[in-house]
């Protein structure tokens, strides 16, 4: 592996986004995955090859967070480290060159508006080489169900913390089932456990982020991802870069 | 000195506990507050039913309520597109549960048999004229709750600066509306807890300096955190911070009372205060536990640890050295009347 590309790993591993960022304190003043990427892919090093890092990255990170090593910052950090490599690639994605898994639409349900847990799963996905499309919080059943039809083959991602919005949750599963048998429906919040997800109807279930990633893979490639020319989706602005709303900040990753 | 934490503070020195009161938000929910709605905006728009949560907590019994300002930070109001109203729905807030606590009352009835009601729940008709042993005011004290901004300082989403100057505006707020103290609570992220404290902090300050008073009589400051248990048995914030980390963070910022609410039940409380005390012997700890974690099942919700459970692991919380008890998530006046019950047995009331 190219030395550059090794670092953009480290990076994103450790939350580094760029030469100005101050964090981590003991990288302060190197470069970051935002120079380092541009650095790789000018010396000739592969797009695919960059993102496979950055998934790695994100996948070690991801780790310690399942392992109670890392904690939601740390998350965060990487995630937006692995953001500053996206800016990048984004040409190589809409030029073809490089393959999205699929595309996965998020939203957190009606009635629920915490967005962090949905955020950490926009950016481990993403790091991950899937689409996001992120339709927000508080997102009624209608707005998951325009969302579904304008990307056909897509997986949708259904969000909740509190239990007050569980019920909307199940809704929102029911409503999509019924318009959209075949659409995977992948759920997730800190009220929520396997058994629960499957008794609302839903096809998978991750505890945290990682874990979300891993259910997503169930369902990769399941259909050919329309790249418009734009590729505006591919790494554009997902609330992704605005984590807000904790007030009870449990554990559960999509929630 | 303040009369609210000179009462704290007697009584830790005499061994007795405070009770605090339950949780506001599920109530709500049960008196139709809809997911996705503004709680605090029920101050303005459905007072009667904020001030029955207030009311069921003062006849529990207990010594000390919180107000309907959890999310009333200008950051959380910003959602509802609300946040222009942040001092006056604080100040709602607070007016609502001073209203209920400055109604708390001491019936007798029978020679030993005391219990504690507000004037209007108590006896219907009940009035100052009647005869004057059957009832005696009793002092029940009104913390202003601040909840975290949601924002996150790590990722640049806010500054110390805004998130001071917000939290300011409400502690001005509730404090308008006669706190007598400020209950800053389920906290994640240290930086973020130290603004909200020093913010009431300075907030307290102004009208203190008015009445000539010193910084003893300025009203308390509280503030817990929420902590999660890792795999390898510690317990942190959401941010990674220990639980030394945190409290020490929140002392030195002003904080007079510290503590934890929220959580994932009741033996993890005991652990986490007894982790404080391991480092801190003196400073008054407030426990706000959660009825344990929220299962959904058969499209309800379900709390699983009840008034008799938590009653029952009382007396080791205690022990453990909490000097204030309350409840958060999923608890209610059960559960508070509970705890009062088991501390009138244990002579610590």
């Amino acid at each position: 592996m190219d030395d550059r590309v090794s670092k953009i790993l480290l990076c994103v591993e450790r939350g580094k986004v760029n030469a100005a960022s101050p964090y981590p304190p003991d990288l302060r003043g190197q470069e970051g995955a935002d120079e380092l990427t541009r650095q790789a892919l000018a010396a000739g090093a592969g797009p695919d090859e960059i993102l496979a890092a950055c998934d790695e990255g994100m996948k070690r990170i991801g780790d310690k967070f399942g392992a109670g090593k890392a904690f939601v910052p740390e998350l965060l950090m990487s995630a937006k480290a692995m953001k500053a490599a996206m800016v990048h690639l984004k040409p190589f994605f809409a030029s073809g060159q490089v393959q999205a898994k699929g595309v996965f639409i998020l939203g957190t349900v009606a009635g629920d508006l915490h967005d962090i847990g949905k955020n950490l799963v926009a950016m481990v996905a993403e790091g991950g080489g899937w689409e996001i499309i992120d339709i927000g919080i508080d997102a009624k059943p209608q707005k998951f169900l325009d969302a579904i039809a304008t990307h056909p083959g897509c997986v949708v991602g259904l969000s909740a913390l509190l239990t007050t919005t569980m019920a909307n949750m199940e809704k929102t599963v029911r409503e999509i089932k019924a318009k959209h048998p075949n659409c995977p429906v992948l759920v997730g919040g800190a009220p929520l456990s396997a058994e629960i997800a499957g008794k609302m109807g839903a096809d998978g279930y991750g505890k945290d982020a990682r874990q979300a990633l891993v259910a997503l893979s169930d369902f990769e490639g399941r259909a050919l991802v329309r790249r418009t020319s734009t590729g505006s989706n591919s790494v554009g602005p997902t609330s992704a870069d605005r984590a807000s709303s904790l007030e009870q900040p449990l554990q559960g990753a999509l929630g | 000195m303040n009369k609210f934490y000179e009462t704290i503070k007697k009584a830790q020195v005499a061994g007795r506990v405070l009770v605090s009161d339950g949780a506001w938000g599920t109530f709500l929910h049960q008196r139709g507050l809809e997911p996705g709605e503004c709680p605090e905006a029920w101050n303005r728009t459905r007072p009667s039913d904020v001030a029955a949560v207030a009311r069921s907590y003062v006849d529990a019994g207990a010594d000390m309520i919180l107000t309907n300002s959890f999310g009333g930070n200008p950051f959380r109001l910003a959602h509802f597109g609300e946040e222009s109203r942040c001092f006056e729905l604080n100040k709602a807030a607070a007016e609502i549960s001073r209203t209920e606590a400055d109604r708390a009352r001491i019936i007798r009835s029978g020679p030993a048999k005391i219990q504690a009601f507000s004037a209007e729940t108590a006896r219907p008709g009940l009035t100052n004229t009647e005869d004057p042993p059957a009832w005696e005011p009793r002092q029940v004290f009104v913390a202003g709750s601040m909840g975290p901004s949601g924002l996150m300082l790590a990722m640049g989403d806010v500054s110390e600066q805004e998130l001071y100057e917000g939290f300011r505006l409400q502690a001005q707020g509730l404090l308008a509306g006669g706190v007598q103290g400020f209950c800053v609570e389920t906290m994640s992220d240290p930086i973020e807890a130290v603004c909200a404290v020093r913010a009431a902090r300075d907030a307290a300050q102004v009208p203190a300096a008015k009445n000539g008073w010193g910084a003893d009589r300025q009203p308390p400051v509280f503030c817990t955190f929420t902590f999660a248990k890792t795999t390898d048995g510690e317990y942190r914030t959401m941010t990674g911070a220990s639980v030394e980390e945190a409290i020490t963070a929140v002392k030195e910022a002003g904080a007079s009372v510290i503590g934890t609410n929220c959580g994932g039940g009741f033996t993890q409380m005991i652990e986490i205060v007894k982790e404080i005390r391991s480092f801190d012997a003196q400073t008054p700890v407030l426990v706000h536990a959660n009825a344990g974690l929220p299962r959904y099942e058969d499209g309800k919700t379900i709390f699983p640890e009840g008034p008799e459970f938590m009653a029952s692991m009382l007396n080791e919380l205690v022990a453990a050295g909490t000097n204030i008890v309350g409840g958060c998530c999923g608890t209610g006046p059960d559960h508070i009347r509970a705890f009062v019950r088991v501390l009138e047995r244990a002579h610590k009331r």
